[in-house]
């Protein structure tokens, strides 16, 4: 039983431009044409999708043999006002807000009545004081629009389209998304969240984001959110771009949890000058497919990256997760901290590179991965890759796999506790290393959902 | 207090107890003894609920009632409290935590603010290092200092039966007598039942048994005062041949 999704499918959302289904020239050009960008904009998209066409799949993770690309539409654009009303919200969905807590001008959004809340009366005054700073916060579209220089200057360079066939897939067709600019030695202060942002689309398919983190500045970005995420599509192919220069520190944190059909094909790097701190927080708990590694270039001396993830496998779940570390000059430094759950039949699968150049000497790298194993059914998969060139370096690697043991559970049940709250509290607590990196309401949400999942699950 | 008929547990198809009798009474302290093997972890195992230990015959009644078909958490409720001989690392949880868990599962009203305190309190009293409070219950613990937190959740939890599973092992002198110091006033202020399971004699010069029973090979063998303790330090179980 997967209790996080007892909800079935949404309803249809009308649209007001939807693709045909595949993908060709016409469309790339038409998608371009509606958003009225530039031609240098047309050509990136041309070529990109040239170059989707010459590559092909991989074959390494998860099993992708089911997407029908012929069969998506490529682009939607969903109307500004949506004819549902909350009311027309199954039961089932409210209850889980109510259950997970999510605040009430959230729900809305989340039940896909609104494509945004009111952002403006809400976030009026964080904008304001955004603004005021120099940062810029805007959809990738809007960031294209007013900011072309910028965009054009950093767009698909940490990224190159032909990096893999889905990274050329989001260059051709990207839509939505965000784009961030954060000016010399500001602190942003509060976290940006995606879905405060002003006038955007619903979180797309094939989302581009761009992060810009100028010299010494600071700043968080948060991403999705722990409520079950519904959505039409089922391929979700996004591309994130971060540039954190020097003495920049840049923390990026995502809690996805999209329905059991979907394909989330994620790549995700951040180049990290001299000085410079990246530090990835994700939590993968939805999705039938999750591959997602997201990596550091450490191109300045002394740079340091991070990546913390969780991954949760139910029933029908494969996470095929991990962290690339790439250390391009001396001294560089990076840690990874993977935590994965598997249970009812999950498979939970790290993958993870370290790879240190020559002259990259005095650099370190602590790789920990931890695999919970819940029922014998579910599976966990480790595949770590080093490939170190460089004599003068250190490296360690730590890797459990664990499951929750009887003797543990009669210990907690012998205090008074249930034996479902002694299952919650122990994966709770294997978790807690990493969610107690991610804001308290996230991680109270990612507490209650895991409660919610350890229901009726012991026997 | 609680009242034991007849009790015959096998685990994984060897029994290993073959029909004991045993009663303690409420405010009483009661040594079980016994070599290597005799069976009285298996007694205290089957009276939290292990579901390891099956229970082919007999009865264990708490307070009137047959706990038998009872889960582990039900009993725990009911006010029994086992001190494990070797308590379980749960990584990320705090003793905090759980014992806040443990107090709003048995339906009480808790400020995790009061329970922190109190906590600390109590923690102080078993000279308990205050880090250790916000560290994963029992990782990385030395064995006097788990057993000093098993005393710590009886000081919290306030059980009606204890029982000490070879609280002794792994103890030095001081941390024996601050344990025992703790057992015996939760057994003045709250009448506490105390089952006290050991095989060496030096816990019970701190923590004086109003009965002892010495148990061999599955059954009762022995049982009276203190004096059996004195008998013991001389010939050793070979009298119970």
């Amino acid at each position: 039983m997967d209790k996080a999704y007892p909800l079935g499918h949404t309803d249809v959302v009308e649209y007001s431009f939807t693709s045909d289904k595949g993908l060709n020239e016409d469309l790339v050009r038409k998608i371009s044409s509606m958003k009225d960008e530039p031609e240098w904009m047309l050509d990136i998209r041309l070529k990109a999708l040239k170059k989707y066409r010459e590559m092909t799949m991989p074959t390494w993770g998860g099993d992708l043999s089911p997407i029908d690309f012929e069969d998506i539409h490529y682009y939607v654009r969903p109307k500004t006002q949506d004819a549902k009303t909350w009311e027309d919200v199954p039961e089932a969905i409210k209850n889980t807000f109510e259950k997970i807590g999510v605040p009430e001008a959230e729900r809305e959004m989340l039940a896909g009545v609104k494509g945004q809340y009111d952002s403006e009366v809400v976030y009026g005054s964080l904008k304001k004081a955004l603004s005021e700073k120099g940062v810029i916060f805007l959809s990738m579209d809007e960031g294209l629009k007013l900011y072309p220089e910028i965009v054009k200057e950093h767009f698909g360079k940490v990224i190159p389209m032909g990096d893999n066939k889905l990274a050329a897939l989001n260059t051709a067709v990207w839509s939505g998304g965000s784009f961030v600019y954060v000016p010399n030695n500001v602190d942003v202060g509060l976290p940006l969240q995606a879905y405060f942002r002003i006038n955007t689309e619903n979180a797309g398919q094939f989302e581009r984001t761009l992060i810009i983190a100028e010299e010494g500045s600071k700043m968080h970005y948060i991403e999705g959110c722990s409520a079950p995420s519904f959505s039409s599509a089922s391929l979700h192919a996004a591309v994130v771009e971060i540039y954190v220069k020097k003495k920049a520190k840049v923390q990026y944190s995502t809690v996805q949890n999209w329905y059991k059909n979907v394909y989330n094909l994620v790549t995700k790097r951040a180049r990290v000058e001299e000085d410079a701190e990246m530090r990835w927080v994700d939590g993968n708990l939805g999705s039938k497919l999750t591959m997602k590694y997201p990596s550091c270039i450490l191109v300045g001396r002394r740079a340091h990256g991070e990546v913390l993830s969780i991954a949760w496998a139910g029933g029908g779940q494969h996470q095929d997760t991990g962290a690339k570390m790439i250390h391009l000059a001396p001294e560089t430094t990076s840690q990874i901290i993977s935590k994965s759950i598997s249970k009812n039949g999950g498979r939970a699968t790290y993958r993870g590179m370290i790879h240190m150049v020559p002259g990259a000497w005095g650099s370190r790298s602590k790789v920990v991965c931890d695999a919970l194993i819940l029922d014998e059914k579910s599976r966990s998969d480790t595949y770590p890759v080093n490939k170190i060139q460089e004599n003068d370096v250190v490296l360690e690697h730590e890797a459990t796999v664990s499951r929750v043991s009887e003797e543990q559970l009669l210990y907690l049940q012998s205090r008074g506790i249930t034996a479902e709250e002694a299952s919650a509290m122990i994966v709770n607590g294997f978790m807690e290393p990493v969610v107690k990196e991610i804001p308290m309401e996230y991680a109270i949400e990612m507490n209650r959902l895991v409660e919610l999942e350890m229901e009726g699950s012991v026997g | 207090m609680l009242k034991i008929k007849n009790l015959k547990v096998k685990i994984e198809d060897k029994e290993i107890l073959k029909g004991i009798d045993l009663e303690i009474m409420q405010g009483e302290v009661l040594a079980l003894m016994g070599p290597n093997g005799s069976g009285k972890s298996s007694l205290a195992n089957a009276v939290i609920g292990n579901p390891k230990y099956e229970v082919i015959e007999g009865e264990i009644i708490i307070e009137g009632k047959n706990i038998l078909e009872m889960k582990p958490e039900e009993r725990a409720k009911l006010g029994i409290m086992m001190s494990f001989q070797y308590p379980l690392a749960i990584p990320g949880v705090t003793v905090r935590e759980m014992l806040l868990t443990a107090m709003r599962g048995r339906g009480l009203t808790v400020s995790a603010l009061d329970l922190k305190n109190q906590i600390a309190l109590e923690g102080e009293k078993l000279h308990i290092d205050a880090m250790l409070l916000n560290r994963s219950l029992n990782e990385g613990f030395s064995g006097g200092e788990k057993k000093k937190f098993e005393i710590l959740q009886m000081r919290i939890l306030k059980p009606k039966l204890l029982i000490l599973d070879e609280v002794d092992s792994g103890l030095d002198i001081d941390a024996l007598a601050l344990i025992a110091t703790n057992v015996s006033e939760m057994v003045r202020e709250i009448g506490m039942s105390v089952l006290v399971i050991t095989h060496y004699q030096r816990l019970l010069k701190y923590l004086e048994p109003d009965r002892v029973v010495i148990l061999k090979e599955g059954l009762v063998v022995d049982s009276g005062g203190k004096e059996i303790v004195d008998k013991l330090e001389k010939e050793g179980y070979k009298s119970y041949g």
